[in-house]
């Protein structure tokens, strides 16, 4: 058997059909913007403020938070997986929730997993910012809230950087999202808790290498797509300083 | 299932709200089965999902009831774990063993087989270990060892690879070395494995059927649909999760798709699906037979003078 490298070969049925009923490709696109999306957010929600917090002060074990978070970046999807799996299965601690097999599991777990580098790359960047801005916001009177805001907005292409890296850590993962949401698709072709990377890690398995790789290119478009749109986001904050 | 009550209330809310504008719904709720609207989910094996046989079937079943099936693909160790944990409502498996240990334990209930096809072993044309055309599964096992010939093992608990290992054991080898490979995964990558190596592995002929335009194997040895020894048979079962173990699971709805699945109907959807011109599973749930032992562990007899 070959692997089939003619790039016609299997750029073909991109434009063609695949071999899947209408709407298949569409929603597993759906499922994994929907998971990695809310999963980005919430993180970005949290793991700002605890950078901000971070970078503000002093106290005592800092290093060793720090170190424990830089840890939590090279953590192993398929690990945090299976914590996520038994935390929310039947017999853990959040069984009576029923959120094995949903998206809700599979947005838990990729919480866990890009919150670490969202946390470490903001810290750097909110830690990056000259002092002089932060003392000047404050001489002027800012208050907590105002010095804060000044500080995002220095350090905002360091945290665009950190809340892509997130993104991309949680849309590119596969051993979590297999183990938590089960890679379910209706009989009628629509993806429940299906996304692009377990679709590919089905095709290859099956032996279908051309539509694995068609879905492969589908997930790199879409990862390039929602970078431009976060790079074009921080220049047009940067014109209307 | 109060998410599934709660879901259940919107969807009626949401259908009660547009009542006004439209037709939509057409029959009353009370017309409906009482499962109407709720989730099954089915851990089952790679075997049964890869092959397309589930997503052929399930539209029917659903229809009938108005519910979804969630089709969980996990190999047979793996989707009976699931359910141990309460986690699935009905399992799908081919592991006589495993299933044997889940009902003992008190885990599953209502055991029906449900269908069979077999095992093959396949490998490549040029046959190192001059296999092809030997009648018995252990001798052929036995000149893969003799010759270590590459061999590509499942290596994932998987009903497959379940049956390797009895047949190693039948056959009084303890595989190992650098010619026996065990690769962790499904049973359409084992065969991409074996092509591109050049190596011998035990398939389901269902799998092996749906791939067989991908790879460049051979059958070397039949199963017992081709006349092959009875060794090589491959038997589904499907068993209800019990709700006496774990109470959130969907025990009504498990027991309808298993009277759904043993039925007639089913059985002939079944027998009927083809890939390639090929049947791939082979339905025995009805049967003029009351195959008693279906229900119950193999080897499990109620002690005659209790009675």
């Amino acid at each position: 058997m070959t692997v089939p490298l003619d790039p016609a070969a299997w750029l073909l049925p991109l434009f063609l059909d695949l071999p899947f009923q209408d709407g298949y490709v569409r929603s597993i696109i759906y499922v994994s913007l929907y998971v990695s999306c809310t999963a980005v957010a919430l993180s970005a929600l949290f793991s700002i403020p605890v950078a901000l917090v971070m970078g503000f002060t002093e106290f005592p074990g800092k290093q060793l938070v720090k170190s424990v978070i830089n840890t939590g970046m090279g953590f192993p999807s398929v690990v945090v997986g299976l914590l996520v799996l038994f935390a929310v299965s039947n017999q853990g601690p959040l069984g009576a929730m029923e959120l094995v097999f949903t998206r809700e599991a599979m947005i838990i777990s990729q919480f866990v997993l890009a919150t670490p580098p969202i946390t470490a790359i903001s810290l750097a960047a909110v830690t990056g910012v000259d002092d002089n801005v932060r003392d000047a916001a404050r001489v002027l009177g800012g208050t907590r809230l105002d010095v804060a805001l000044v500080v995002i907005k220095e350090a905002r292409y360091g945290i665009a950087t950190a809340i892509l890296a997130g993104f991309g850590r949680a849309i590119s993962e596969v051993g979590s999202v297999l183990i938590v949401g089960g890679n379910i698709t209706g009989a009628d072709g629509i993806s429940k808790t299906r996304t692009l990377t377990t679709a590919i890690q089905l095709e290859a398995r099956q032996g279908r290498y051309e539509t694995a790789m068609v879905l492969g290119a589908v997930l790199v478009g879409l990862v390039l797509v929602v970078n431009a749109i976060v790079v074009r986001l921080g220049d047009s904050g940067a014109m209307n300083r | 299932m109060q998410r599934r009550e709660l879901l259940r209330g919107v969807g009626l809310a949401a259908i009660a709200s547009t009542a006004g504008c439209t037709q939509v719904t057409g029959s009353d709720s009370s017309d409906r089965p009482g499962v109407s609207g709720e989730t099954l989910t089915l851990t089952t094996t790679t075997s049964t999902y890869d092959t397309g046989l589930l997503d052929e079937i399930h539209p029917t079943f659903e229809e009938m009831y108005g519910v979804t099936v969630d089709a969980v693909p996990q190999g047979t160790g793996a989707a009976l774990e699931t359910a141990c944990n309460g986690d699935s409502d009905v399992v799908m498996v081919h592991a006589r063993g495993l299933e044997n240990e889940f009902l003992r334990n008190g885990y599953g209930i209502n055991r029906r087989n449900l269908m069979f096809n077999d095992f093959v072993i396949v490998g490549p044309s040029s046959d190192p270990a001059g296999i092809d055309g030997v009648t018995s599964a252990t001798a052929a096992l036995d000149a893969i060892a003799e010759s270590e010939s590459p061999f590509v093992s499942r290596g994932d608990n998987s009903g497959t690879h379940r049956k390797e290992l009895n047949l190693w054991a039948a056959a009084g080898v303890d595989p190992g070395g650098d010619w026996y490979q065990e690769t962790g995964t499904g049973m359409g990558e084992a065969l991409n494995i074996a092509t591109q190596q050049g190596a011998y592995t035990l398939a389901d002929r269902g799998t092996f059927i749906s791939q067989r335009a991908e790879i460049s194997l051979t059958i070397l040895v039949q199963g017992p649909i081709e006349g092959g020894p009875e060794i090589l048979a491959n038997p589904y079962g499907v068993m209800a999760v019990n709700p006496g173990v774990h109470e959130n699971v969907n025990y009504d709805l498990a027991m309808a798709y298993i009277g759904w699945i043993t039925s007639p109907d089913a059985q002939e959807a079944i027998a009927n699906y083809q890939l390639n011109g090929e049947q791939l599973f082979y339905p025995e749930a009805v049967s003029e037979n009351p195959a008693f032992q279906q229900y119950v562990p193999d080897g499990w007899r109620i002690d005659a003078e209790s009675q």
